[in-house]
């Protein structure tokens, strides 16, 4: 709440009465409004009142030092802390509008329009085919299984996997080297159609390759999906995102396109991060 | 900076000397200890299967019996029923004196008549039933010997005893000793000690109704045990709130698992029997009791098979839009099997040895009948165990053995099953 970039103050105090209202004048349409979001882990708080807006088909990097929270608040935009015991939630998410913490709204259908990639390949010990189809399958997407053949083609393509694996669809998705496991995870997290995909480091347990792989994959896929990466490192988020939102002990300190935060940060602390003084 | 690091060195090798031996001594007890283990399970095994092996052999006798049709079916009518409760005693013993023509005081006549066994004429009826065309033809017949010819056959009842002390005297031995030179005494293989249910009689006693009863209890059990426990793990482990509730059952769960197991047989017989008026000694109380006892074995075993599983798995089912119904049963469950399943066999072989709650709910009566159904009155294996150990009969001590030898043999294919699922539904991830 310290620090913000101008396009938030303009919005940030009509939002919370009027979202429908303050669409129509933001520069770009938001797929998430976050207003006043606390999170607590019993008496600890993590998060402290944050004020961001995700811009839609945009690829938006969290960055900060560790333990600052950005975990905590990618987790609670598709509704990930809900099992954890202790957690507690203040404050507002709205994804296109929608408060995403009302009562009437089914976390199940909000995870399937909000996929997430985690920073440890976690492919399901099943076969690579068998972990793709499995969320169109629950989700009833496909009615033959031609048509689910279809969705585990499509999604392993966009995933730029398709051709290392089409031969090996039924081979353990556990036996892919990491970096393939990381892709069969988005291919997974696409399959069942998402609009947003969260990504919690999801290159922090891959070599250089493997990352530069999903870092292009990242660039194609802007543009259809609103992406969220948390990430350390300060390359990769000034290679592949559009804004950046700078986390600090629970705060959100600064948040503003990719290469302004970059080049002239308002904040000391920001500076300090991303020219590596501190972190 | 040289000086100091030479020193460490030094303080390193001294504790080195120390460290080594300690690792020597451990490995040594360790070694020690399985040595004296196996040697304790060895001595048993080979104890228990030296006293059976003669159990697995029974002792007959070939004679020329003429089934003559006028004593053993009058009327011709070849009638099953009738058959059955013929009179195939008169022929035997008509064998008996024709082979031994020598024999004509009454007395002694009855020392021949003891050398075959009391239930060889109920076999040759029932035979009859089989092949009725025999009637009225002369044909050598095995019949079994009785359980004092079988004992001193197979070296039981030593010849160097004072006659009075054994239960078989030098004419009767003498009558033995010639039949035997005749080749007319054999010993095959004793088919009927798995055919056959629980007899007075130790030469007919088998083991099959005691196998039977424990198949039907250890069935009830496992119908029972299996899912309620694999529900009750699953809740408790994946959705029960976190109070003071859930850590009271918990509690209580574990401690149920360490009551003595008379106790839960004084449950089935308040609750079971007395209460609901369930049939008593049946395969269905048994059962019932059995799962009273092996159900927190295996919620135990499961719950810690489901705990067990990555935290990353579950996360990743969520984040594709799984219920946590979904998440439970087409992941975590799955991956938790080769631990419920090893939890569950290890509960139901706990199962299959118990007695002492069985005793309690009538399981322990003689049941001459293979039972035919979960509420008819059954033994089990260790019952049978336990009251063919109790029967005065020398003839009894080797079933006994060899029934302890089934039991074992049961386990260890209960305990092969178990490693083979557990390998069967292991993954890696
Ligand atoms: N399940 C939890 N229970 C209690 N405290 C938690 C839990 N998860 C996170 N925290 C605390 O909340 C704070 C924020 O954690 P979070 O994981 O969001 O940080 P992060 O920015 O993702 O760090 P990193 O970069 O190391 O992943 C930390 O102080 C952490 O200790
Ligand atoms: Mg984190």
């Amino acid at each position: 709440m310290r620090t913000m970039s101008v396009a938030d103050r303009t919005r940030s105090g009509v939002i919370a009465e009027f979202p429908d209202a303050a669409a129509g004048t933001a520069a770009k349409p938001a797929a998430f409004e976050t207003r006043e979001l606390s999170v607590f882990y019993g008496k600890k708080q993590a998060l402290k009142g944050i004020n961001l807006d995700i811009d839609k088909g945009e690829v938006t990097a969290l960055i900060g030092p560790s333990g600052c929270g950005k975990s905590t608040y990618i987790r609670c935009l598709n509704r990930m802390n809900d099992p954890i015991p202790g957690c507690r939630i203040e404050g507002k998410v709205l994804l296109d509008g929608m408060d995403v913490y009302a009562a009437d709204i089914d976390p199940v259908e909000l995870r399937a329009r909000v996929g997430m990639v985690f920073q440890k390949p976690n492919p399901f010990p099943k076969s690579v085919w068998e972990n793709v189809a499995y969320g169109p399958r629950i989700h009833g997407l496909a009615a033959t299984r031609a048509e689910l053949n279809d969705i585990v083609e499509r999604s392993l393509q966009r995933a730029a996997l398709f051709d290392e694996v089409k031969d090996r669809l039924q081979e353990p998705g556990t036996s892919l080297s990491g970096g393939q496991q990381q892709r069969l995870c988005i291919a997974r997290a696409l399959a069942v159609d998402p609009d947003v995909i969260l990504m919690d480091e999801p290159c922090s347990a891959l070599d250089p390759i493997a990352t530069a792989k999903i870092e292009e994959l990242i660039d194609e896929l802007s543009g259809n999906y609103t992406i969220v990466i948390v990430t350390h490192s300060m390359q990769q988020a000034a290679r592949v995102s559009d804004m950046t939102a700078f986390f600090h002990l629970g705060d959100l300190v600064e948040t503003g396109p990719t290469d302004t935060i970059f080049t002239t940060p308002r904040d000391e602390r920001t500076e300090g991060y991303i020219t590596g003084r501190f972190g | 900076m040289a000086t100091s690091a030479t020193s460490t060195r030094a303080r390193v090798a001294a504790t080195l000397k120390r460290r080594h031996r300690s690792e020597f001594l451990f490995r040594a007890f360790g070694l020690a200890a399985i040595a004296l283990s196996l040697l304790a399970l060895a001595t048993l095994f080979i104890d228990i299967v030296w006293r059976a092996r003669t159990a697995f052999v029974q002792t007959t006798i070939t004679l020329e019996v003429f089934l003559d049709e006028s004593i053993i079916d009058p009327e011709g009518k070849r009638d099953p029923a009738e058959l059955r409760r013929s009179d195939t005693q008169t022929p035997i013993r008509a064998a008996l004196r024709e082979r031994f023509p020598e024999v004509t005081n009454q007395g002694q006549r009855r020392e021949l008549y003891a050398l075959l066994s009391g239930s060889a004429p109920f076999l040759l009826a029932s035979r009859l039933v089989r092949e009725p065309e025999l009637i009225g033809q002369r044909i050598k017949v095995d019949l079994l010997a009785s359980d004092d010819v079988d004992m001193l056959m197979k070296g039981h009842i030593s010849r160097d005893l004072p006659p009075e002390q054994r239960q078989i005297n030098d004419r009767q031995i003498g009558w033995v000793d010639a039949m035997v030179a005749a080749g007319e005494v054999r010993q095959p293989f004793n088919a009927g000690f798995f055919t056959r249910g629980d007899s007075r009689d130790p030469t007919t006693a088998g083991v099959l109704g005691a196998i039977v009863g424990s198949a039907l209890t250890l069935l009830v059990t496992l119908a029972l045990s299996f899912p309620l426990a694999i529900a009750a793990a699953v809740y408790l482990e994946e959705f029960a709130p976190d109070n003071r509730w859930t850590y009271l059952i918990e509690i209580n769960i574990n401690n149920l698992a360490a009551v003595p197991s008379i106790v839960f047989g004084l449950l089935g017989l308040a609750v079971f029997l007395n209460f609901f008026g369930l049939p008593r000694s049946a395969p269905l109380v048994g059962g019932m009791v059995l799962s009273l006892m092996t159900l927190p074995v295996i919620i135990i075993a499961a719950r810690a098979a489901i705990a067990a599983v990555p935290p990353s798995i579950r996360e990743a089912a969520m984040g594709v839009g799984a219920s946590p119904v979904q998440v439970v049963f087409h992941h975590v469950v799955p991956l938790a099997l080769p631990g419920i399943l090893t939890g569950t066999i290890i509960g139901m072989a706990r199962a299959l040895g118990e007695t002492a709650p069985l005793l309690m709910i009538g399981m322990v009566a003689f049941i001459v009948d293979t039972p035919k159904g979960f509420t008819d009155a059954a033994s089990v294996l260790p019952v049978q165990i336990f009251l063919w150990a109790d029967s005065p009969e020398r003839a009894f001590v080797e079933r006994t053995a060899a029934a302890t030898l089934v039991l074992l043999g049961f386990l260890v294919v209960m305990n092969a099953t178990a490693v083979y699922l557990r390998r069967r539904f292991e993954v890696r991830y």
